[in-house]
């Protein structure tokens, strides 16, 4: 039996290994490829501790495994009684000062890094951006330009952004592992926490704090652009639109939408107005849909006919064109009107589901 | 199955009733067994149904507000109703005996705390049939719990509420069964380690109760009585709910695993045939980890905002904990070393567990380092770890303390054979499970997601974690197997199977029921092992044969619990109907009934005379 | 020992409560379920003093609370406590006529305190509209305040119906324990109260 027990875990931990070495994970959402100055200072932190874990582990393995070959109790050993050792004060003390020291290693560059990510001391001359978190979306509001937008997070490459968070209704939780660790969205007080990227691109953001039937659906992108690309989509989007649409679909889609949904969706940037749902300014260069369905006429039709199976609980079940129902032509009315609104020419680069 | 097998002959009823009613501490063992194993087997499925439905991404097996409840009741229902109730299980079947006491000091207490935790469970459950069970996560974070719909949420308070009542009698319980009721010679320093561990899990669960029991009528203030305690609108604070719940909470997770430190340092001792190395730096860890216990609740809350300050103490102060736990590892090994190993079922869950909970607790030290928390924190990276110490501490613990003492409790040995093949493959489905899924945290899955998009690179990971979950069930279903042919094919396995070393095995199997005929005098740490080493079978009686005073059976335990249990259901559904507060006065009349009944009316036990007890040895 | 020496012992003990294993071990789990009982209490003012200032529109404590009331209901719950004392003191003298009486008294200064206590919450109630519902302040106050209420109200329940169970029989030593934690719970009733008169009321006012 011990043959095959030797095997089976030999087989294990290579195909662990090659798991982890192959798959670091999907590029711009695991943590274990940092872009971002506060996820590498995380990520830092946990090397330092799996380093220092392993030493821990390797001890106790061998330890562990040359006890259980050489004591193991052999024929003829049924009436060995050994000898009772009640201990020993010199290797109690080699460890308990060994695992001490060793945590000493892990606990300094861990209070470095907890003050370091909290440091507010640039707040007033940085970008700041007021995130509201609700069932089950995200608000972005950039406080000193005027701009309000939502799901999709613009900011400047090798610039630190401040973040005051609050939330609409219950606890989230606001991650972007590549960039950043997360921090909670509460209902009663403001977090602030702060981003910097390395890396133009998009990055994917979780919701991390149990919300609701939608949680796992409450994801959001983190748009990284260049400076001068910054600064042009914060002038467009605080640009109204002039022009009619184009189509006589899209012209019709816009009757309806202000109709039915402009009540609750706002599609001017710089209105400060509260928000009821998503902001849909320059929606047309959208990374997602909702935040998770893919950017096109189809989804976008599905989700407007019927959003609980997009997203269940989410708060468009509650508006009043879906107590009257609609249908699929209105829907895609509607969807034509959307996927016009572009403001800008800032538009990010992005497929989110390269296999398919 | 000693006690049921020789009541055989009794009508059913009888043995119902004389089950509902007695305050025999074995017997109480035997139901908090039977009901954690039930609720361990629930537990299972509501896992087995979660890991399914995560097999691939965006699957649909269940639908979102179903996935929920599975995953709240999943937890709760692990930590409340299995995991503890077990521990409760075998603190009650052994402690007594391996102290050389008759009983424990409150058997009525015990009975009490019995049926408050089984029908605590019950309500808990009763939410799945009337419309959703809780849906808010085990830990239940306000607001969504608050503003939870439905009756599931108010389920889960009053049915945590009711069984964590129990759970604090038990603790009191023991705590004075086990400063009062010592036989002459077991001082502290000679007590077996599983009542020590037992001994300072029962202190925490009396200091860190009262916390979550204050949560929890917060709660039900808020849900039933329309306070303001969690509802920012009102000027309440939803994170005082966090504050209450972990400073229950984490002293809970050593309740969950101190007492299971005291079963392998009995099987390790035992199967290495070798008394515990370092026993009382093994005594000063244990007592230190509950102490520090206390001390480290936020850093379950470091993403909270609790500022840079706090999080520095707590990561800090959560990192010491790792000082005793590693002490208690290297004392094992130690134990181990220049011992005879002999490797039973039992003894191979606890070389299991040292690897196993050794990665728990590197884990554990890298969730303290705050920063990299910011990482881990809600992601399944937390949920791989928690698992690795509750089930490579708690849950293995268990089972080897199932294998080690079912001869004990019911005079029949599990099967050897299915014992070590139900340890290999749940060993090996575990760390299929629950490996990966540090990764998956990392990779970028947050924790209680119901779905996740495809391309994420998640889908193998999880597929991975699934078929281990599977594994882990199918062991469960040999470990079943393996007791039900126990039952109806075992051989009774007679006195002292083992060679055990503790107090327990000199006790004569099947157990008479006042367990000690005379009580013993305890000469040394592992009693039986110095009597044993002295060349003698039995332990020294320290006084004459005298007659035994007993406790009386009493129904009114069971008549409290349903009392209480009928007020929660008023409590729940008043808000429907006024007329429904009249459940709560006829339930808490009923309760406080059979308090009164039971503080005025004399009840004095009863006496086995010495001329029956002489007739009994003489056969 | 047997029924006879616990029912009408002979000779009464130095300190009756704890002759029996039984009153022993009632003593010592009483005293930790006190220890709980602390950590009960301990949340409600760690609740408490987080939201006293969620007043949500409503009076806050300097405006409502009165101090000359509270000062009554202090001195009346102390009273009792020491009366408490008196009673165990004849317990030990086993003197179960004066017994009684002590623990009677003890009964009707708590009542006073409860009539106190319910006359001052239907002045906030009806006066400013201060309600448990009113504010997270009004709920945390009523709760922490109110529980040690209800431990008031538990405790003249617990007292009286000992006092009338016993009446007619004496002490023994089956009923000494009771009523000597009956005692123990009564004095950590007013330690609680020493407390909530402190944080809740002083520091409310001043």
């Amino acid at each position: 039996m011990k043959k095959w027990v030797g095997k089976v875990r030999m087989l294990g931990l290579f195909s662990l290994m090659a798991i982890f070495l192959t798959a670091c994970g999907k590029e711009n959402l695991t943590a274990l490829a940092p872009k971002g100055y506060s996820a590498e200072r995380s990520f830092e932190v946990i090397i330092i501790s799996i380093l220092v874990m392993t030493i821990v582990f390797v001890v106790v393995m061998a330890i562990f495994t040359y006890v259980l070959i050489k004591y193991r109790r052999k024929k003829g050993q049924e009436d060995y009684v050994p000898e009772q050792i009640e201990g020993n004060k010199t290797l109690e003390i080699v460890w308990t000062i060994i695992p001490i020291l060793l945590l000493v290693i892990i606990a300094v560059p861990t209070i470095a890094t907890t003050y370091d990510l909290a440091d507010e001391s640039q707040k007033d001359d940085s970008i700041n951006v007021n995130v509201t978190g609700k069932q089950f979306w995200w608000n972005f509001d950039y406080v000193n330009e005027g701009i309000q937008t939502s799901q999709d997070l613009y900011i400047p490459v090798d610039t630190r952004v401040y973040l005051n968070m609050i939330s609409g209704d219950v606890i989230h939780s606001f991650w972007v592992p590549t960039l950043a660790g997360k921090m909670d969205v509460n209902p009663e007080n403001e977090n602030v926490m702060y981003i910097e990227a390395y890396e133009e691109g998009v990055y994917w953001g979780k919701c991390a704090e149990f919300c609701g039937d939608s949680h796992s659906l409450m994801d959001f992108k983190i748009v990284v652009v260049s400076q001068e690309e910054y600064d042009q989509w914060i002038e467009n989007m605080g640009t109204p639109m002039e022009e009619e649409p184009a189509t006589a679909s899209a012209q019709e889609g816009k009757a309806l939408f202000e109709q039915s949904c402009l009540s609750c969706h706002a599609t001017d940037g710089a209105t400060t107005a509260p928000a009821i749902g998503p902001n849909l300014t320059n929606f047309g260069n959208r990374t997602m849909i909702a935040g998770v369905l893919e950017h096109n006429k189809e989804e976008l039709v599905e989700w407007i006919v019927d959003p609980a199976s997009k997203k269940p609980g989410n708060g468009m079940l509650n508006a009043p064109y879906l107590q009257e129902g609609i249908s699929t032509e209105d829907a895609e009315k509607i969807a034509d009107y959307l996927l016009e609104l572009k403001s800008t020419e800032v538009v990010p680069e992005f497929e989110p589901f390269e296999d398919q | 199955m000693s006690t049921l097998a020789a009541s055989n002959k009794r009508s059913f009823w009888s043995v119902v009733w004389d089950y509902i009613t007695t305050v025999d501490h074995k017997k109480i063992g035997v139901l908090y067994l039977i009901a954690g194993g039930f609720f361990f087997l629930l537990g299972g499925l509501e896992a087995l149904a979660i890991r399914w439905q995560l097999v691939k991404p965006m699957n649909d097996f269940v639908s979102a507000g179903f996935y929920n409840e599975l995953i709240t009741m999943h937890g709760t229902t692990m930590i409340f109703l299995a995991a503890m109730p077990l521990i409760f299980a075998f603190m009650n079947a052994v402690i007594p005996l391996q102290i050389g006491a008759r009983d424990v000091a409150f058997p009525f207490l015990n009975s009490l705390g019995l049926w408050l935790f089984v029908f605590g469970g019950i309500m808990l459950n009763v939410g799945w049939f009337t419309g959703g069970a809780a849906d808010a996560g085990w830990t239940a974070y306000t607001p969504l719990s608050t503003i939870s719909p439905g009756e599931g949420m108010d389920y889960y308070v009053i049915g945590l509420q009711i069984s964590g009542a129990g759970t604090l009698m038990a603790g009191i319980n023991f705590l004075v069964t086990i400063i009062n009721m010592r036989a002459p010679g077991m001082t502290y320093m000679r007590l077996p380690l599983f009542t020590w561990t037992s001994f300072v899990a029962s202190a925490l669960i009396l200091f860190a109760f009262p916390a979550l029991t204050v949560g929890l009528f917060l709660m039900m203030f808020d849900r039933m009585f329309d306070s303001a305690f969690f509802d920012p609108a009102m000027g309440g604070n939803s994170i005082i709910w966090q504050h209450l719940f972990w400073i229950f909470g984490h002293p809970e997770v050593y309740i969950l695993i101190l007492p299971i430190f005291g079963v392998f340092s009995e099987v390790v001792s035992t199967f290495s045939r070798k008394r515990l190395f370092g026993y009382s730096a093994m005594v000063f860890a244990t007592v230190l980890i509950a102490f520090l216990g206390f001390m480290v609740w936020a850093h379950h809350m470091f993403t909270v905002g609790m500022g840079a300050a706090a999080n520095a103490i707590f990561a800090v102060a959560t990192m010491t904990i790792a000082v005793p736990t590693g002490i208690k590892i290297f004392n094992w090994l130690f134990t181990m070393w220049r011992g005879s190993i002999q490797i039973t079922t039992p003894m191979l869950y606890a070389l299991g567990f040292i690897p196993t909970f050794t990665i728990g607790g590197m884990t554990g030290v890298m969730l303290a380092a705050a920063t990299a928390d910011y990482q881990y924190h809600d992601s399944y990276f937390v949920i791989a770890h928690f698992h690795y110490v509750i089930i490579g501490g708690t849950v293995f613990g268990l089972l080897a303390a199932t294998h080690y003492w079912w001869p004990r409790m019911f005079n029949r040995m599990l099967d050897e054979r299915l014992g070590k093949i139900t340890f290999w493959i749940f060993f090996v489905g575990f760390h299929l499970t629950f490996m990966i899924q540090h990764f998956l945290g990392l990779w970028g899955m947050p924790r209680r997601y119901w779905v996740y998009l495809p391309d994420q690179g998640l889908d193998l990971g999880n597929a991975i974690s699934t078929a281990g979950a599977f594994l882990m069930a199918i062991a469960v279903l040999i470990l079943l197997y393996n007791i039900i042919k126990t039952a109806i094919k075992g051989e009774p396995c007679g006195d002292d199977p083992w060679d055990g070393r503790t107090l327990e095995w000199a006790v004569p199997i099947p157990a008479p029921h006042y367990n000690f005929k005379q009580v013993p005098l305890v000469r040394g740490l592992d009693p039986l092992w110095v009597e044993k080493m002295d060349g003698r079978k039995e332990m020294t009686p320290s006084e004459p044969l005298d007659d035994i005073h007993m406790p009386n059976n009493t129904v009114l335990p069971f008549v409290m619990t349903i009392g209480f249990f009928i007020a929660g259901f008023g409590f729940i559904y008043q808000k429907y109907d006024n007329a429904l507060n009249a459940l709560i006065f006829v339930g808490m009349g009923i309760a406080l009934g059979a308090m009164l009944v039971r503080s005025l009316k004399d009840d004095l036990g009863y006496h086995i005379p010495k001329k029956e007890l002489e007739k009994e040895a003489r056969k | 020992m047997t029924e006879q020496d616990i029912m009408n012992p002979k000779k009464m003990p130095l300190q009756p409560e704890k002759a029996t294993l039984e009153g022993k071990n009632k003593f010592l789990g009483f005293w930790f379920f006190l220890g709980g009982e602390a950590v009960l209490f301990a949340s409600l003012f760690g609740t408490y003093l987080a939201l006293n200032g969620s007043l949500n529109g409503g009076k806050s404590a300097e405006e409502m609370f009165g101090l000359p009331l509270v000062f009554i209901m202090t001195m009346l719950l102390l009273t009792s406590s020491l009366t408490s004392v008196y009673a165990m003191h004849h317990l030990r003298n086993n003197d179960f006529k004066r017994l009684q009486l002590w623990m009677s008294i003890t009964v009707i200064l708590g009542l006073g305190f409860l009539a106190c206590e319910i006359y001052e919450f239907y002045h906030y109630i009806t006066d400013y509209g201060f309600t448990f519902r009113s504010s997270a302040f009004g709920s945390a106050f009523y709760t922490l305040v109110g529980f040690h209420g209800g431990h008031v109200v538990f405790g003249l329940a617990w007292i009286t119906a000992l006092i009338v169970r016993n009446a007619k029989r004496g002490l023994n030593l089956y009923n000494a324990p009771k009523y000597y934690i009956a005692s123990l719970y009564w004095h950590f009733i007013d330690v609680v109260w020493v407390f909530i008169f402190t944080v809740v009321y002083l520091m409310g006012v001043l």
